[in-house]
């Protein structure tokens, strides 16, 4: 099964971050956005023309472009995301 | 804040505040977007001064509060981050402040840490890093407005015992809890107790550390914001979105043009009667005519500007307070990305438009360095309102009003559209060239935006900008264009023989401009118009005070009227049709603006890249007006 990214998310669509597949700095940068490992995230309305992507996380709304997203690894199983919820 | 109490602030022994147990200096910190800088404008209102920190390009904000005894506390506002990891230079001002190591600013006494309550869980993070620290801290729940009417609460008394600090509710928009905050800086410095706090390194820890902290205080978070979800569903629809946005972008463009005309008709008005009375009222001398050609005419033709450049202002203002302009950002961004800009800059361009100096101060939201450089260098290109007076004096002077499109727009609007077609052409291009040669290397940190829920934009917020860009426009028509306008005056009225002034053209100043005349001979101007190529480095719009000095005193009369038909027939006779396009195109791209300059060096820390932007300009702006010039001649 091919792995699952925030750019495969279509909008109103939920997924669990499992993994960030970007540089140290820049994943601090997310993280600190709130694009945890096992945080949930879902997809709002992207910009139009599709990009950048608009993603609901920890109670705000932030925009990434798709290639930035495309980085961001979901959780293969939908189950796993009940445990990562309470990070 | 006076020099003689932060010198003496910073000679007193550290041990000192303790003792008068009292607070001199307090540090506003706080993520981006959590109201920081409105809670910091609340308190202070207009007595702040800004400068930048040695060395860095972060802003150095602080402003004078009168705290809850009466005693008056500085506060310095800090750069919104998410960390005190020193990543950023953002980050390491902050860190440097608070720990006191910042040359020129005592460690501050006490902190102001401001979190959006809707968003706690995230922005308590940074209480971490910062209660590590030990100094006295206040924490304040920000936007507890929002967080009630969305249907989330938290419980300040229990945070307080969590955190062991006190924590006050706040509405930094409405003036909510602001008793309490003054009351706190008045208070006596209470060193709170240490608690266990996560490991700081940790995003991670720092963020579980946070939520415990807030679910052990009865935190529940706000609903989803029902309204900011149902306008961006008209904002950011494929169709509407774009479309609203345009409308926006040209809504702004008419109204500088219609809605300001008669502001800016009125203070002209008032400039003329005033110089008139004042000309009435002194006796005739050389302190008069100074007084009425050089500082009336000169600082005149750019003070009848504000209004429009404040209506600018106010415009961006409303967007950016409302949370359009994040909206905006993003629409912007794949386009932006084309040309190898980001989406957020859409705002600093946007600006630009009304003046390129605080576009260019705007571009510190640009985290990627080489994005923020890109946007610096191309912003002069856009035509900010300094071009105005000389495009609506030359097109006035050599193009007849015909409509073009019924009565929707005629000609001289449609020159003058061009001619922003034109420097916005020029922009795109540098920005595609800087692309592929001076900033190839594409920026590590990715676009990110966080978009804030849509909120009413407050009549105080709207006014602070009004009064700041005021003081500062003021400012300069007091200092750089009062200067030139007087020295230029000066230049034109010697050598005096027999204790009158010489003729223009045997002035130090008509020698100025034939030493220039043989450079610009191609271009079609002759040496008045090289005096007015060369008064106007100091600032665009001089150029016209100036050709209305020189024309007026040949002409012998008292005063150069810029709009006067006297003025627009002179230029008839001195420019052929080919060297007023050269005029146009020569001010569409040259960086007649010191000021930009000086912000830029500022910006980019250096010379390198201001004096790369000035000399680039300026040869785009000779072959442009050459070929322009020579494409009219041909085709005529």
């Amino acid at each position: 099964m091919p792995v699952r990214t925030l750019s495969d998310l279509k909008r109103g669509d939920e997924g669990v971050l499992d993994r960030l597949e970007v540089s140290a700095e820049v994943s601090e940068r997310l993280m600190e956005l709130g694009f945890l490992p096992g945080v949930r995230v879902s997809a709002g309305r992207p910009a139009p023309g599709g990009d950048p992507m608009i993603f609901r996380v920890d109670g705000s709304e932030v925009a990434l472009r798709r290639a930035t997203a495309r980085c961001l690894i979901l959780s293969d199983s939908a189950q796993a995301g009940d445990e990562g919820d309470n990070v | 804040m006076s020099d003689s109490q932060a010198a003496s602030a910073a000679e007193s022994p550290p041990a000192e505040p303790e003792t008068s147990g009292l607070f001199s200096l307090v540090a506003v910190v706080g993520a981006p977007n959590c109201g920081k800088s409105t809670l910091f404008n609340r308190l202070t209102g207009l007595r702040q001064k800004v400068a930048n920190y040695p060395g860095v390009t972060v802003e150095k904000r602080l402003g004078k509060v009168r705290a809850g005894n009466g005693r008056e506390i500085t506060l310095v506002d800090l750069p919104g981050i998410y960390s005190l990891t020193a990543r950023s230079e953002d980050e390491r001002v902050a860190r440097g402040v608070l720990l006191g190591e910042m040359p020129g600013l005592p460690p501050p006494d006490a902190v102001l840490l401001v979190v959006d309550s809707t968003n706690l869980n995230r922005n308590l993070s940074l209480a971490a890093p910062i209660l590590a620290l030990g100094i006295p801290t206040l924490i304040v729940l920000n936007m507890s407005d929002d967080l009630r009417s969305r249907g989330g609460r938290v419980d300040g008394n229990r945070l307080e015992e969590q955190l062991g600090v006190p924590v006050v509710q706040a509405s930094a928009a409405r003036g909510e809890g602001l008793e309490a905050i003054r009351a706190f800086l008045s208070g006596r410095p209470a060193v709170h107790e240490r608690l266990e706090l996560p490991v700081l390194q940790d995003i991670g820890s720092r963020r579980r550390w946070a939520v415990h902290a807030a679910g052990r205080s009865g935190y529940q978070a706000p609903a989803a914001a029902v309204w900011s979800r149902r306008l961006d569903s008209a904002f950011l629809h494929p169709l509407a979105g774009p479309l609203i946005f345009l409308l926006l972008v040209v809504a702004v463009f008419q109204s500088i043009f219609t809605l300001a005309q008669p502001l800016m008709d009125g203070t002209e008005a008032i400039i003329a009667v005033s110089g008139g009375w004042i000309g009435s009222l002194l006796p005739d001398s050389w302190f008069r005519d100074l007084l009425l050609e050089g500082v009336w005419a000169g600082v005149g033709s750019v003070l009848v500007f504000l209004p429009q450049i404040l209506f600018l202002f106010v415009l961006i203002g409303l967007m950016e307070d409302s949370g359009y302009l994040a909206r905006a950002a993003v629409i912007a961004d794949r386009t932006m990305a084309r040309v190898g800009l980001e989406g957020k800059a859409f705002i600093p361009l946007l600006s630009a438009y009304a003046c390129a100096i605080p576009a260019i101060m705007a571009t510190r939201t640009i985290e990627s360095r080489r994005e923020r450089l890109a946007t610096i260098l191309i912003a002069p290109f856009m035509t900010c309102s300094a071009r105005l007076p000389i495009y609506a004096l030359v097109i006035a002077a050599f193009l007849p009003e015909k409509p073009l499109l019924g009565p929707l727009l005629g000609t001289r609007a449609a020159a003058m559209i061009g001619l922003y077609l034109l420097g916005f052409l020029a922009a795109v291009a540098t920005a595609w060239l800087l692309k592929s040669t001076l900033l190839k290397r594409r920026s590590p940190l990715p676009f990110t935006l966080e978009l804030p829920p849509y909120r009413w934009p407050t009549l105080q917020s709207i006014g602070l900008r009004l009064a700041d860009r005021s003081l500062i426009f003021l400012k300069r028509a007091g200092t750089v264009i009062l200067l030139t306008a007087v020295v230029l005056w000066f230049l034109a009225s010697v050598p005096r023989t027999d204790g009158r002034p010489p003729e223009i053209s045997r002035s130090l100043a008509g020698s100025v401009g034939k030493a220039v005349e043989p450079v610009i001979e191609p271009l079609g101007f002759n040496w008045k118009i090289g005096i007015g190529l060369i008064t106007s480095l100091a600032a665009r719009e001089v150029i016209v005070g100036t050709l209305g000095t020189i024309y007026g005193i040949e002409g012998g009369e008292g005063e150069g009227d810029k709009n006067s038909p006297g003025l627009q027939q002179a230029l008839k006779q001195d420019l052929t049709p080919g060297a007023a396009v050269a005029l146009l195109i020569f001010f569409a791209f040259a960086l007649q603006c010191m000021s930009t300059v000086a912000v830029v060096r500022r910006e980019t820390g250096g010379w390198r890249l201001p004096l790369l932007q000035f000399a680039y300009m300026l040869a785009l702006a000779y072959f442009g007006a050459w070929a322009g010039k020579t494409l009219v001649e041909i085709w005529v």
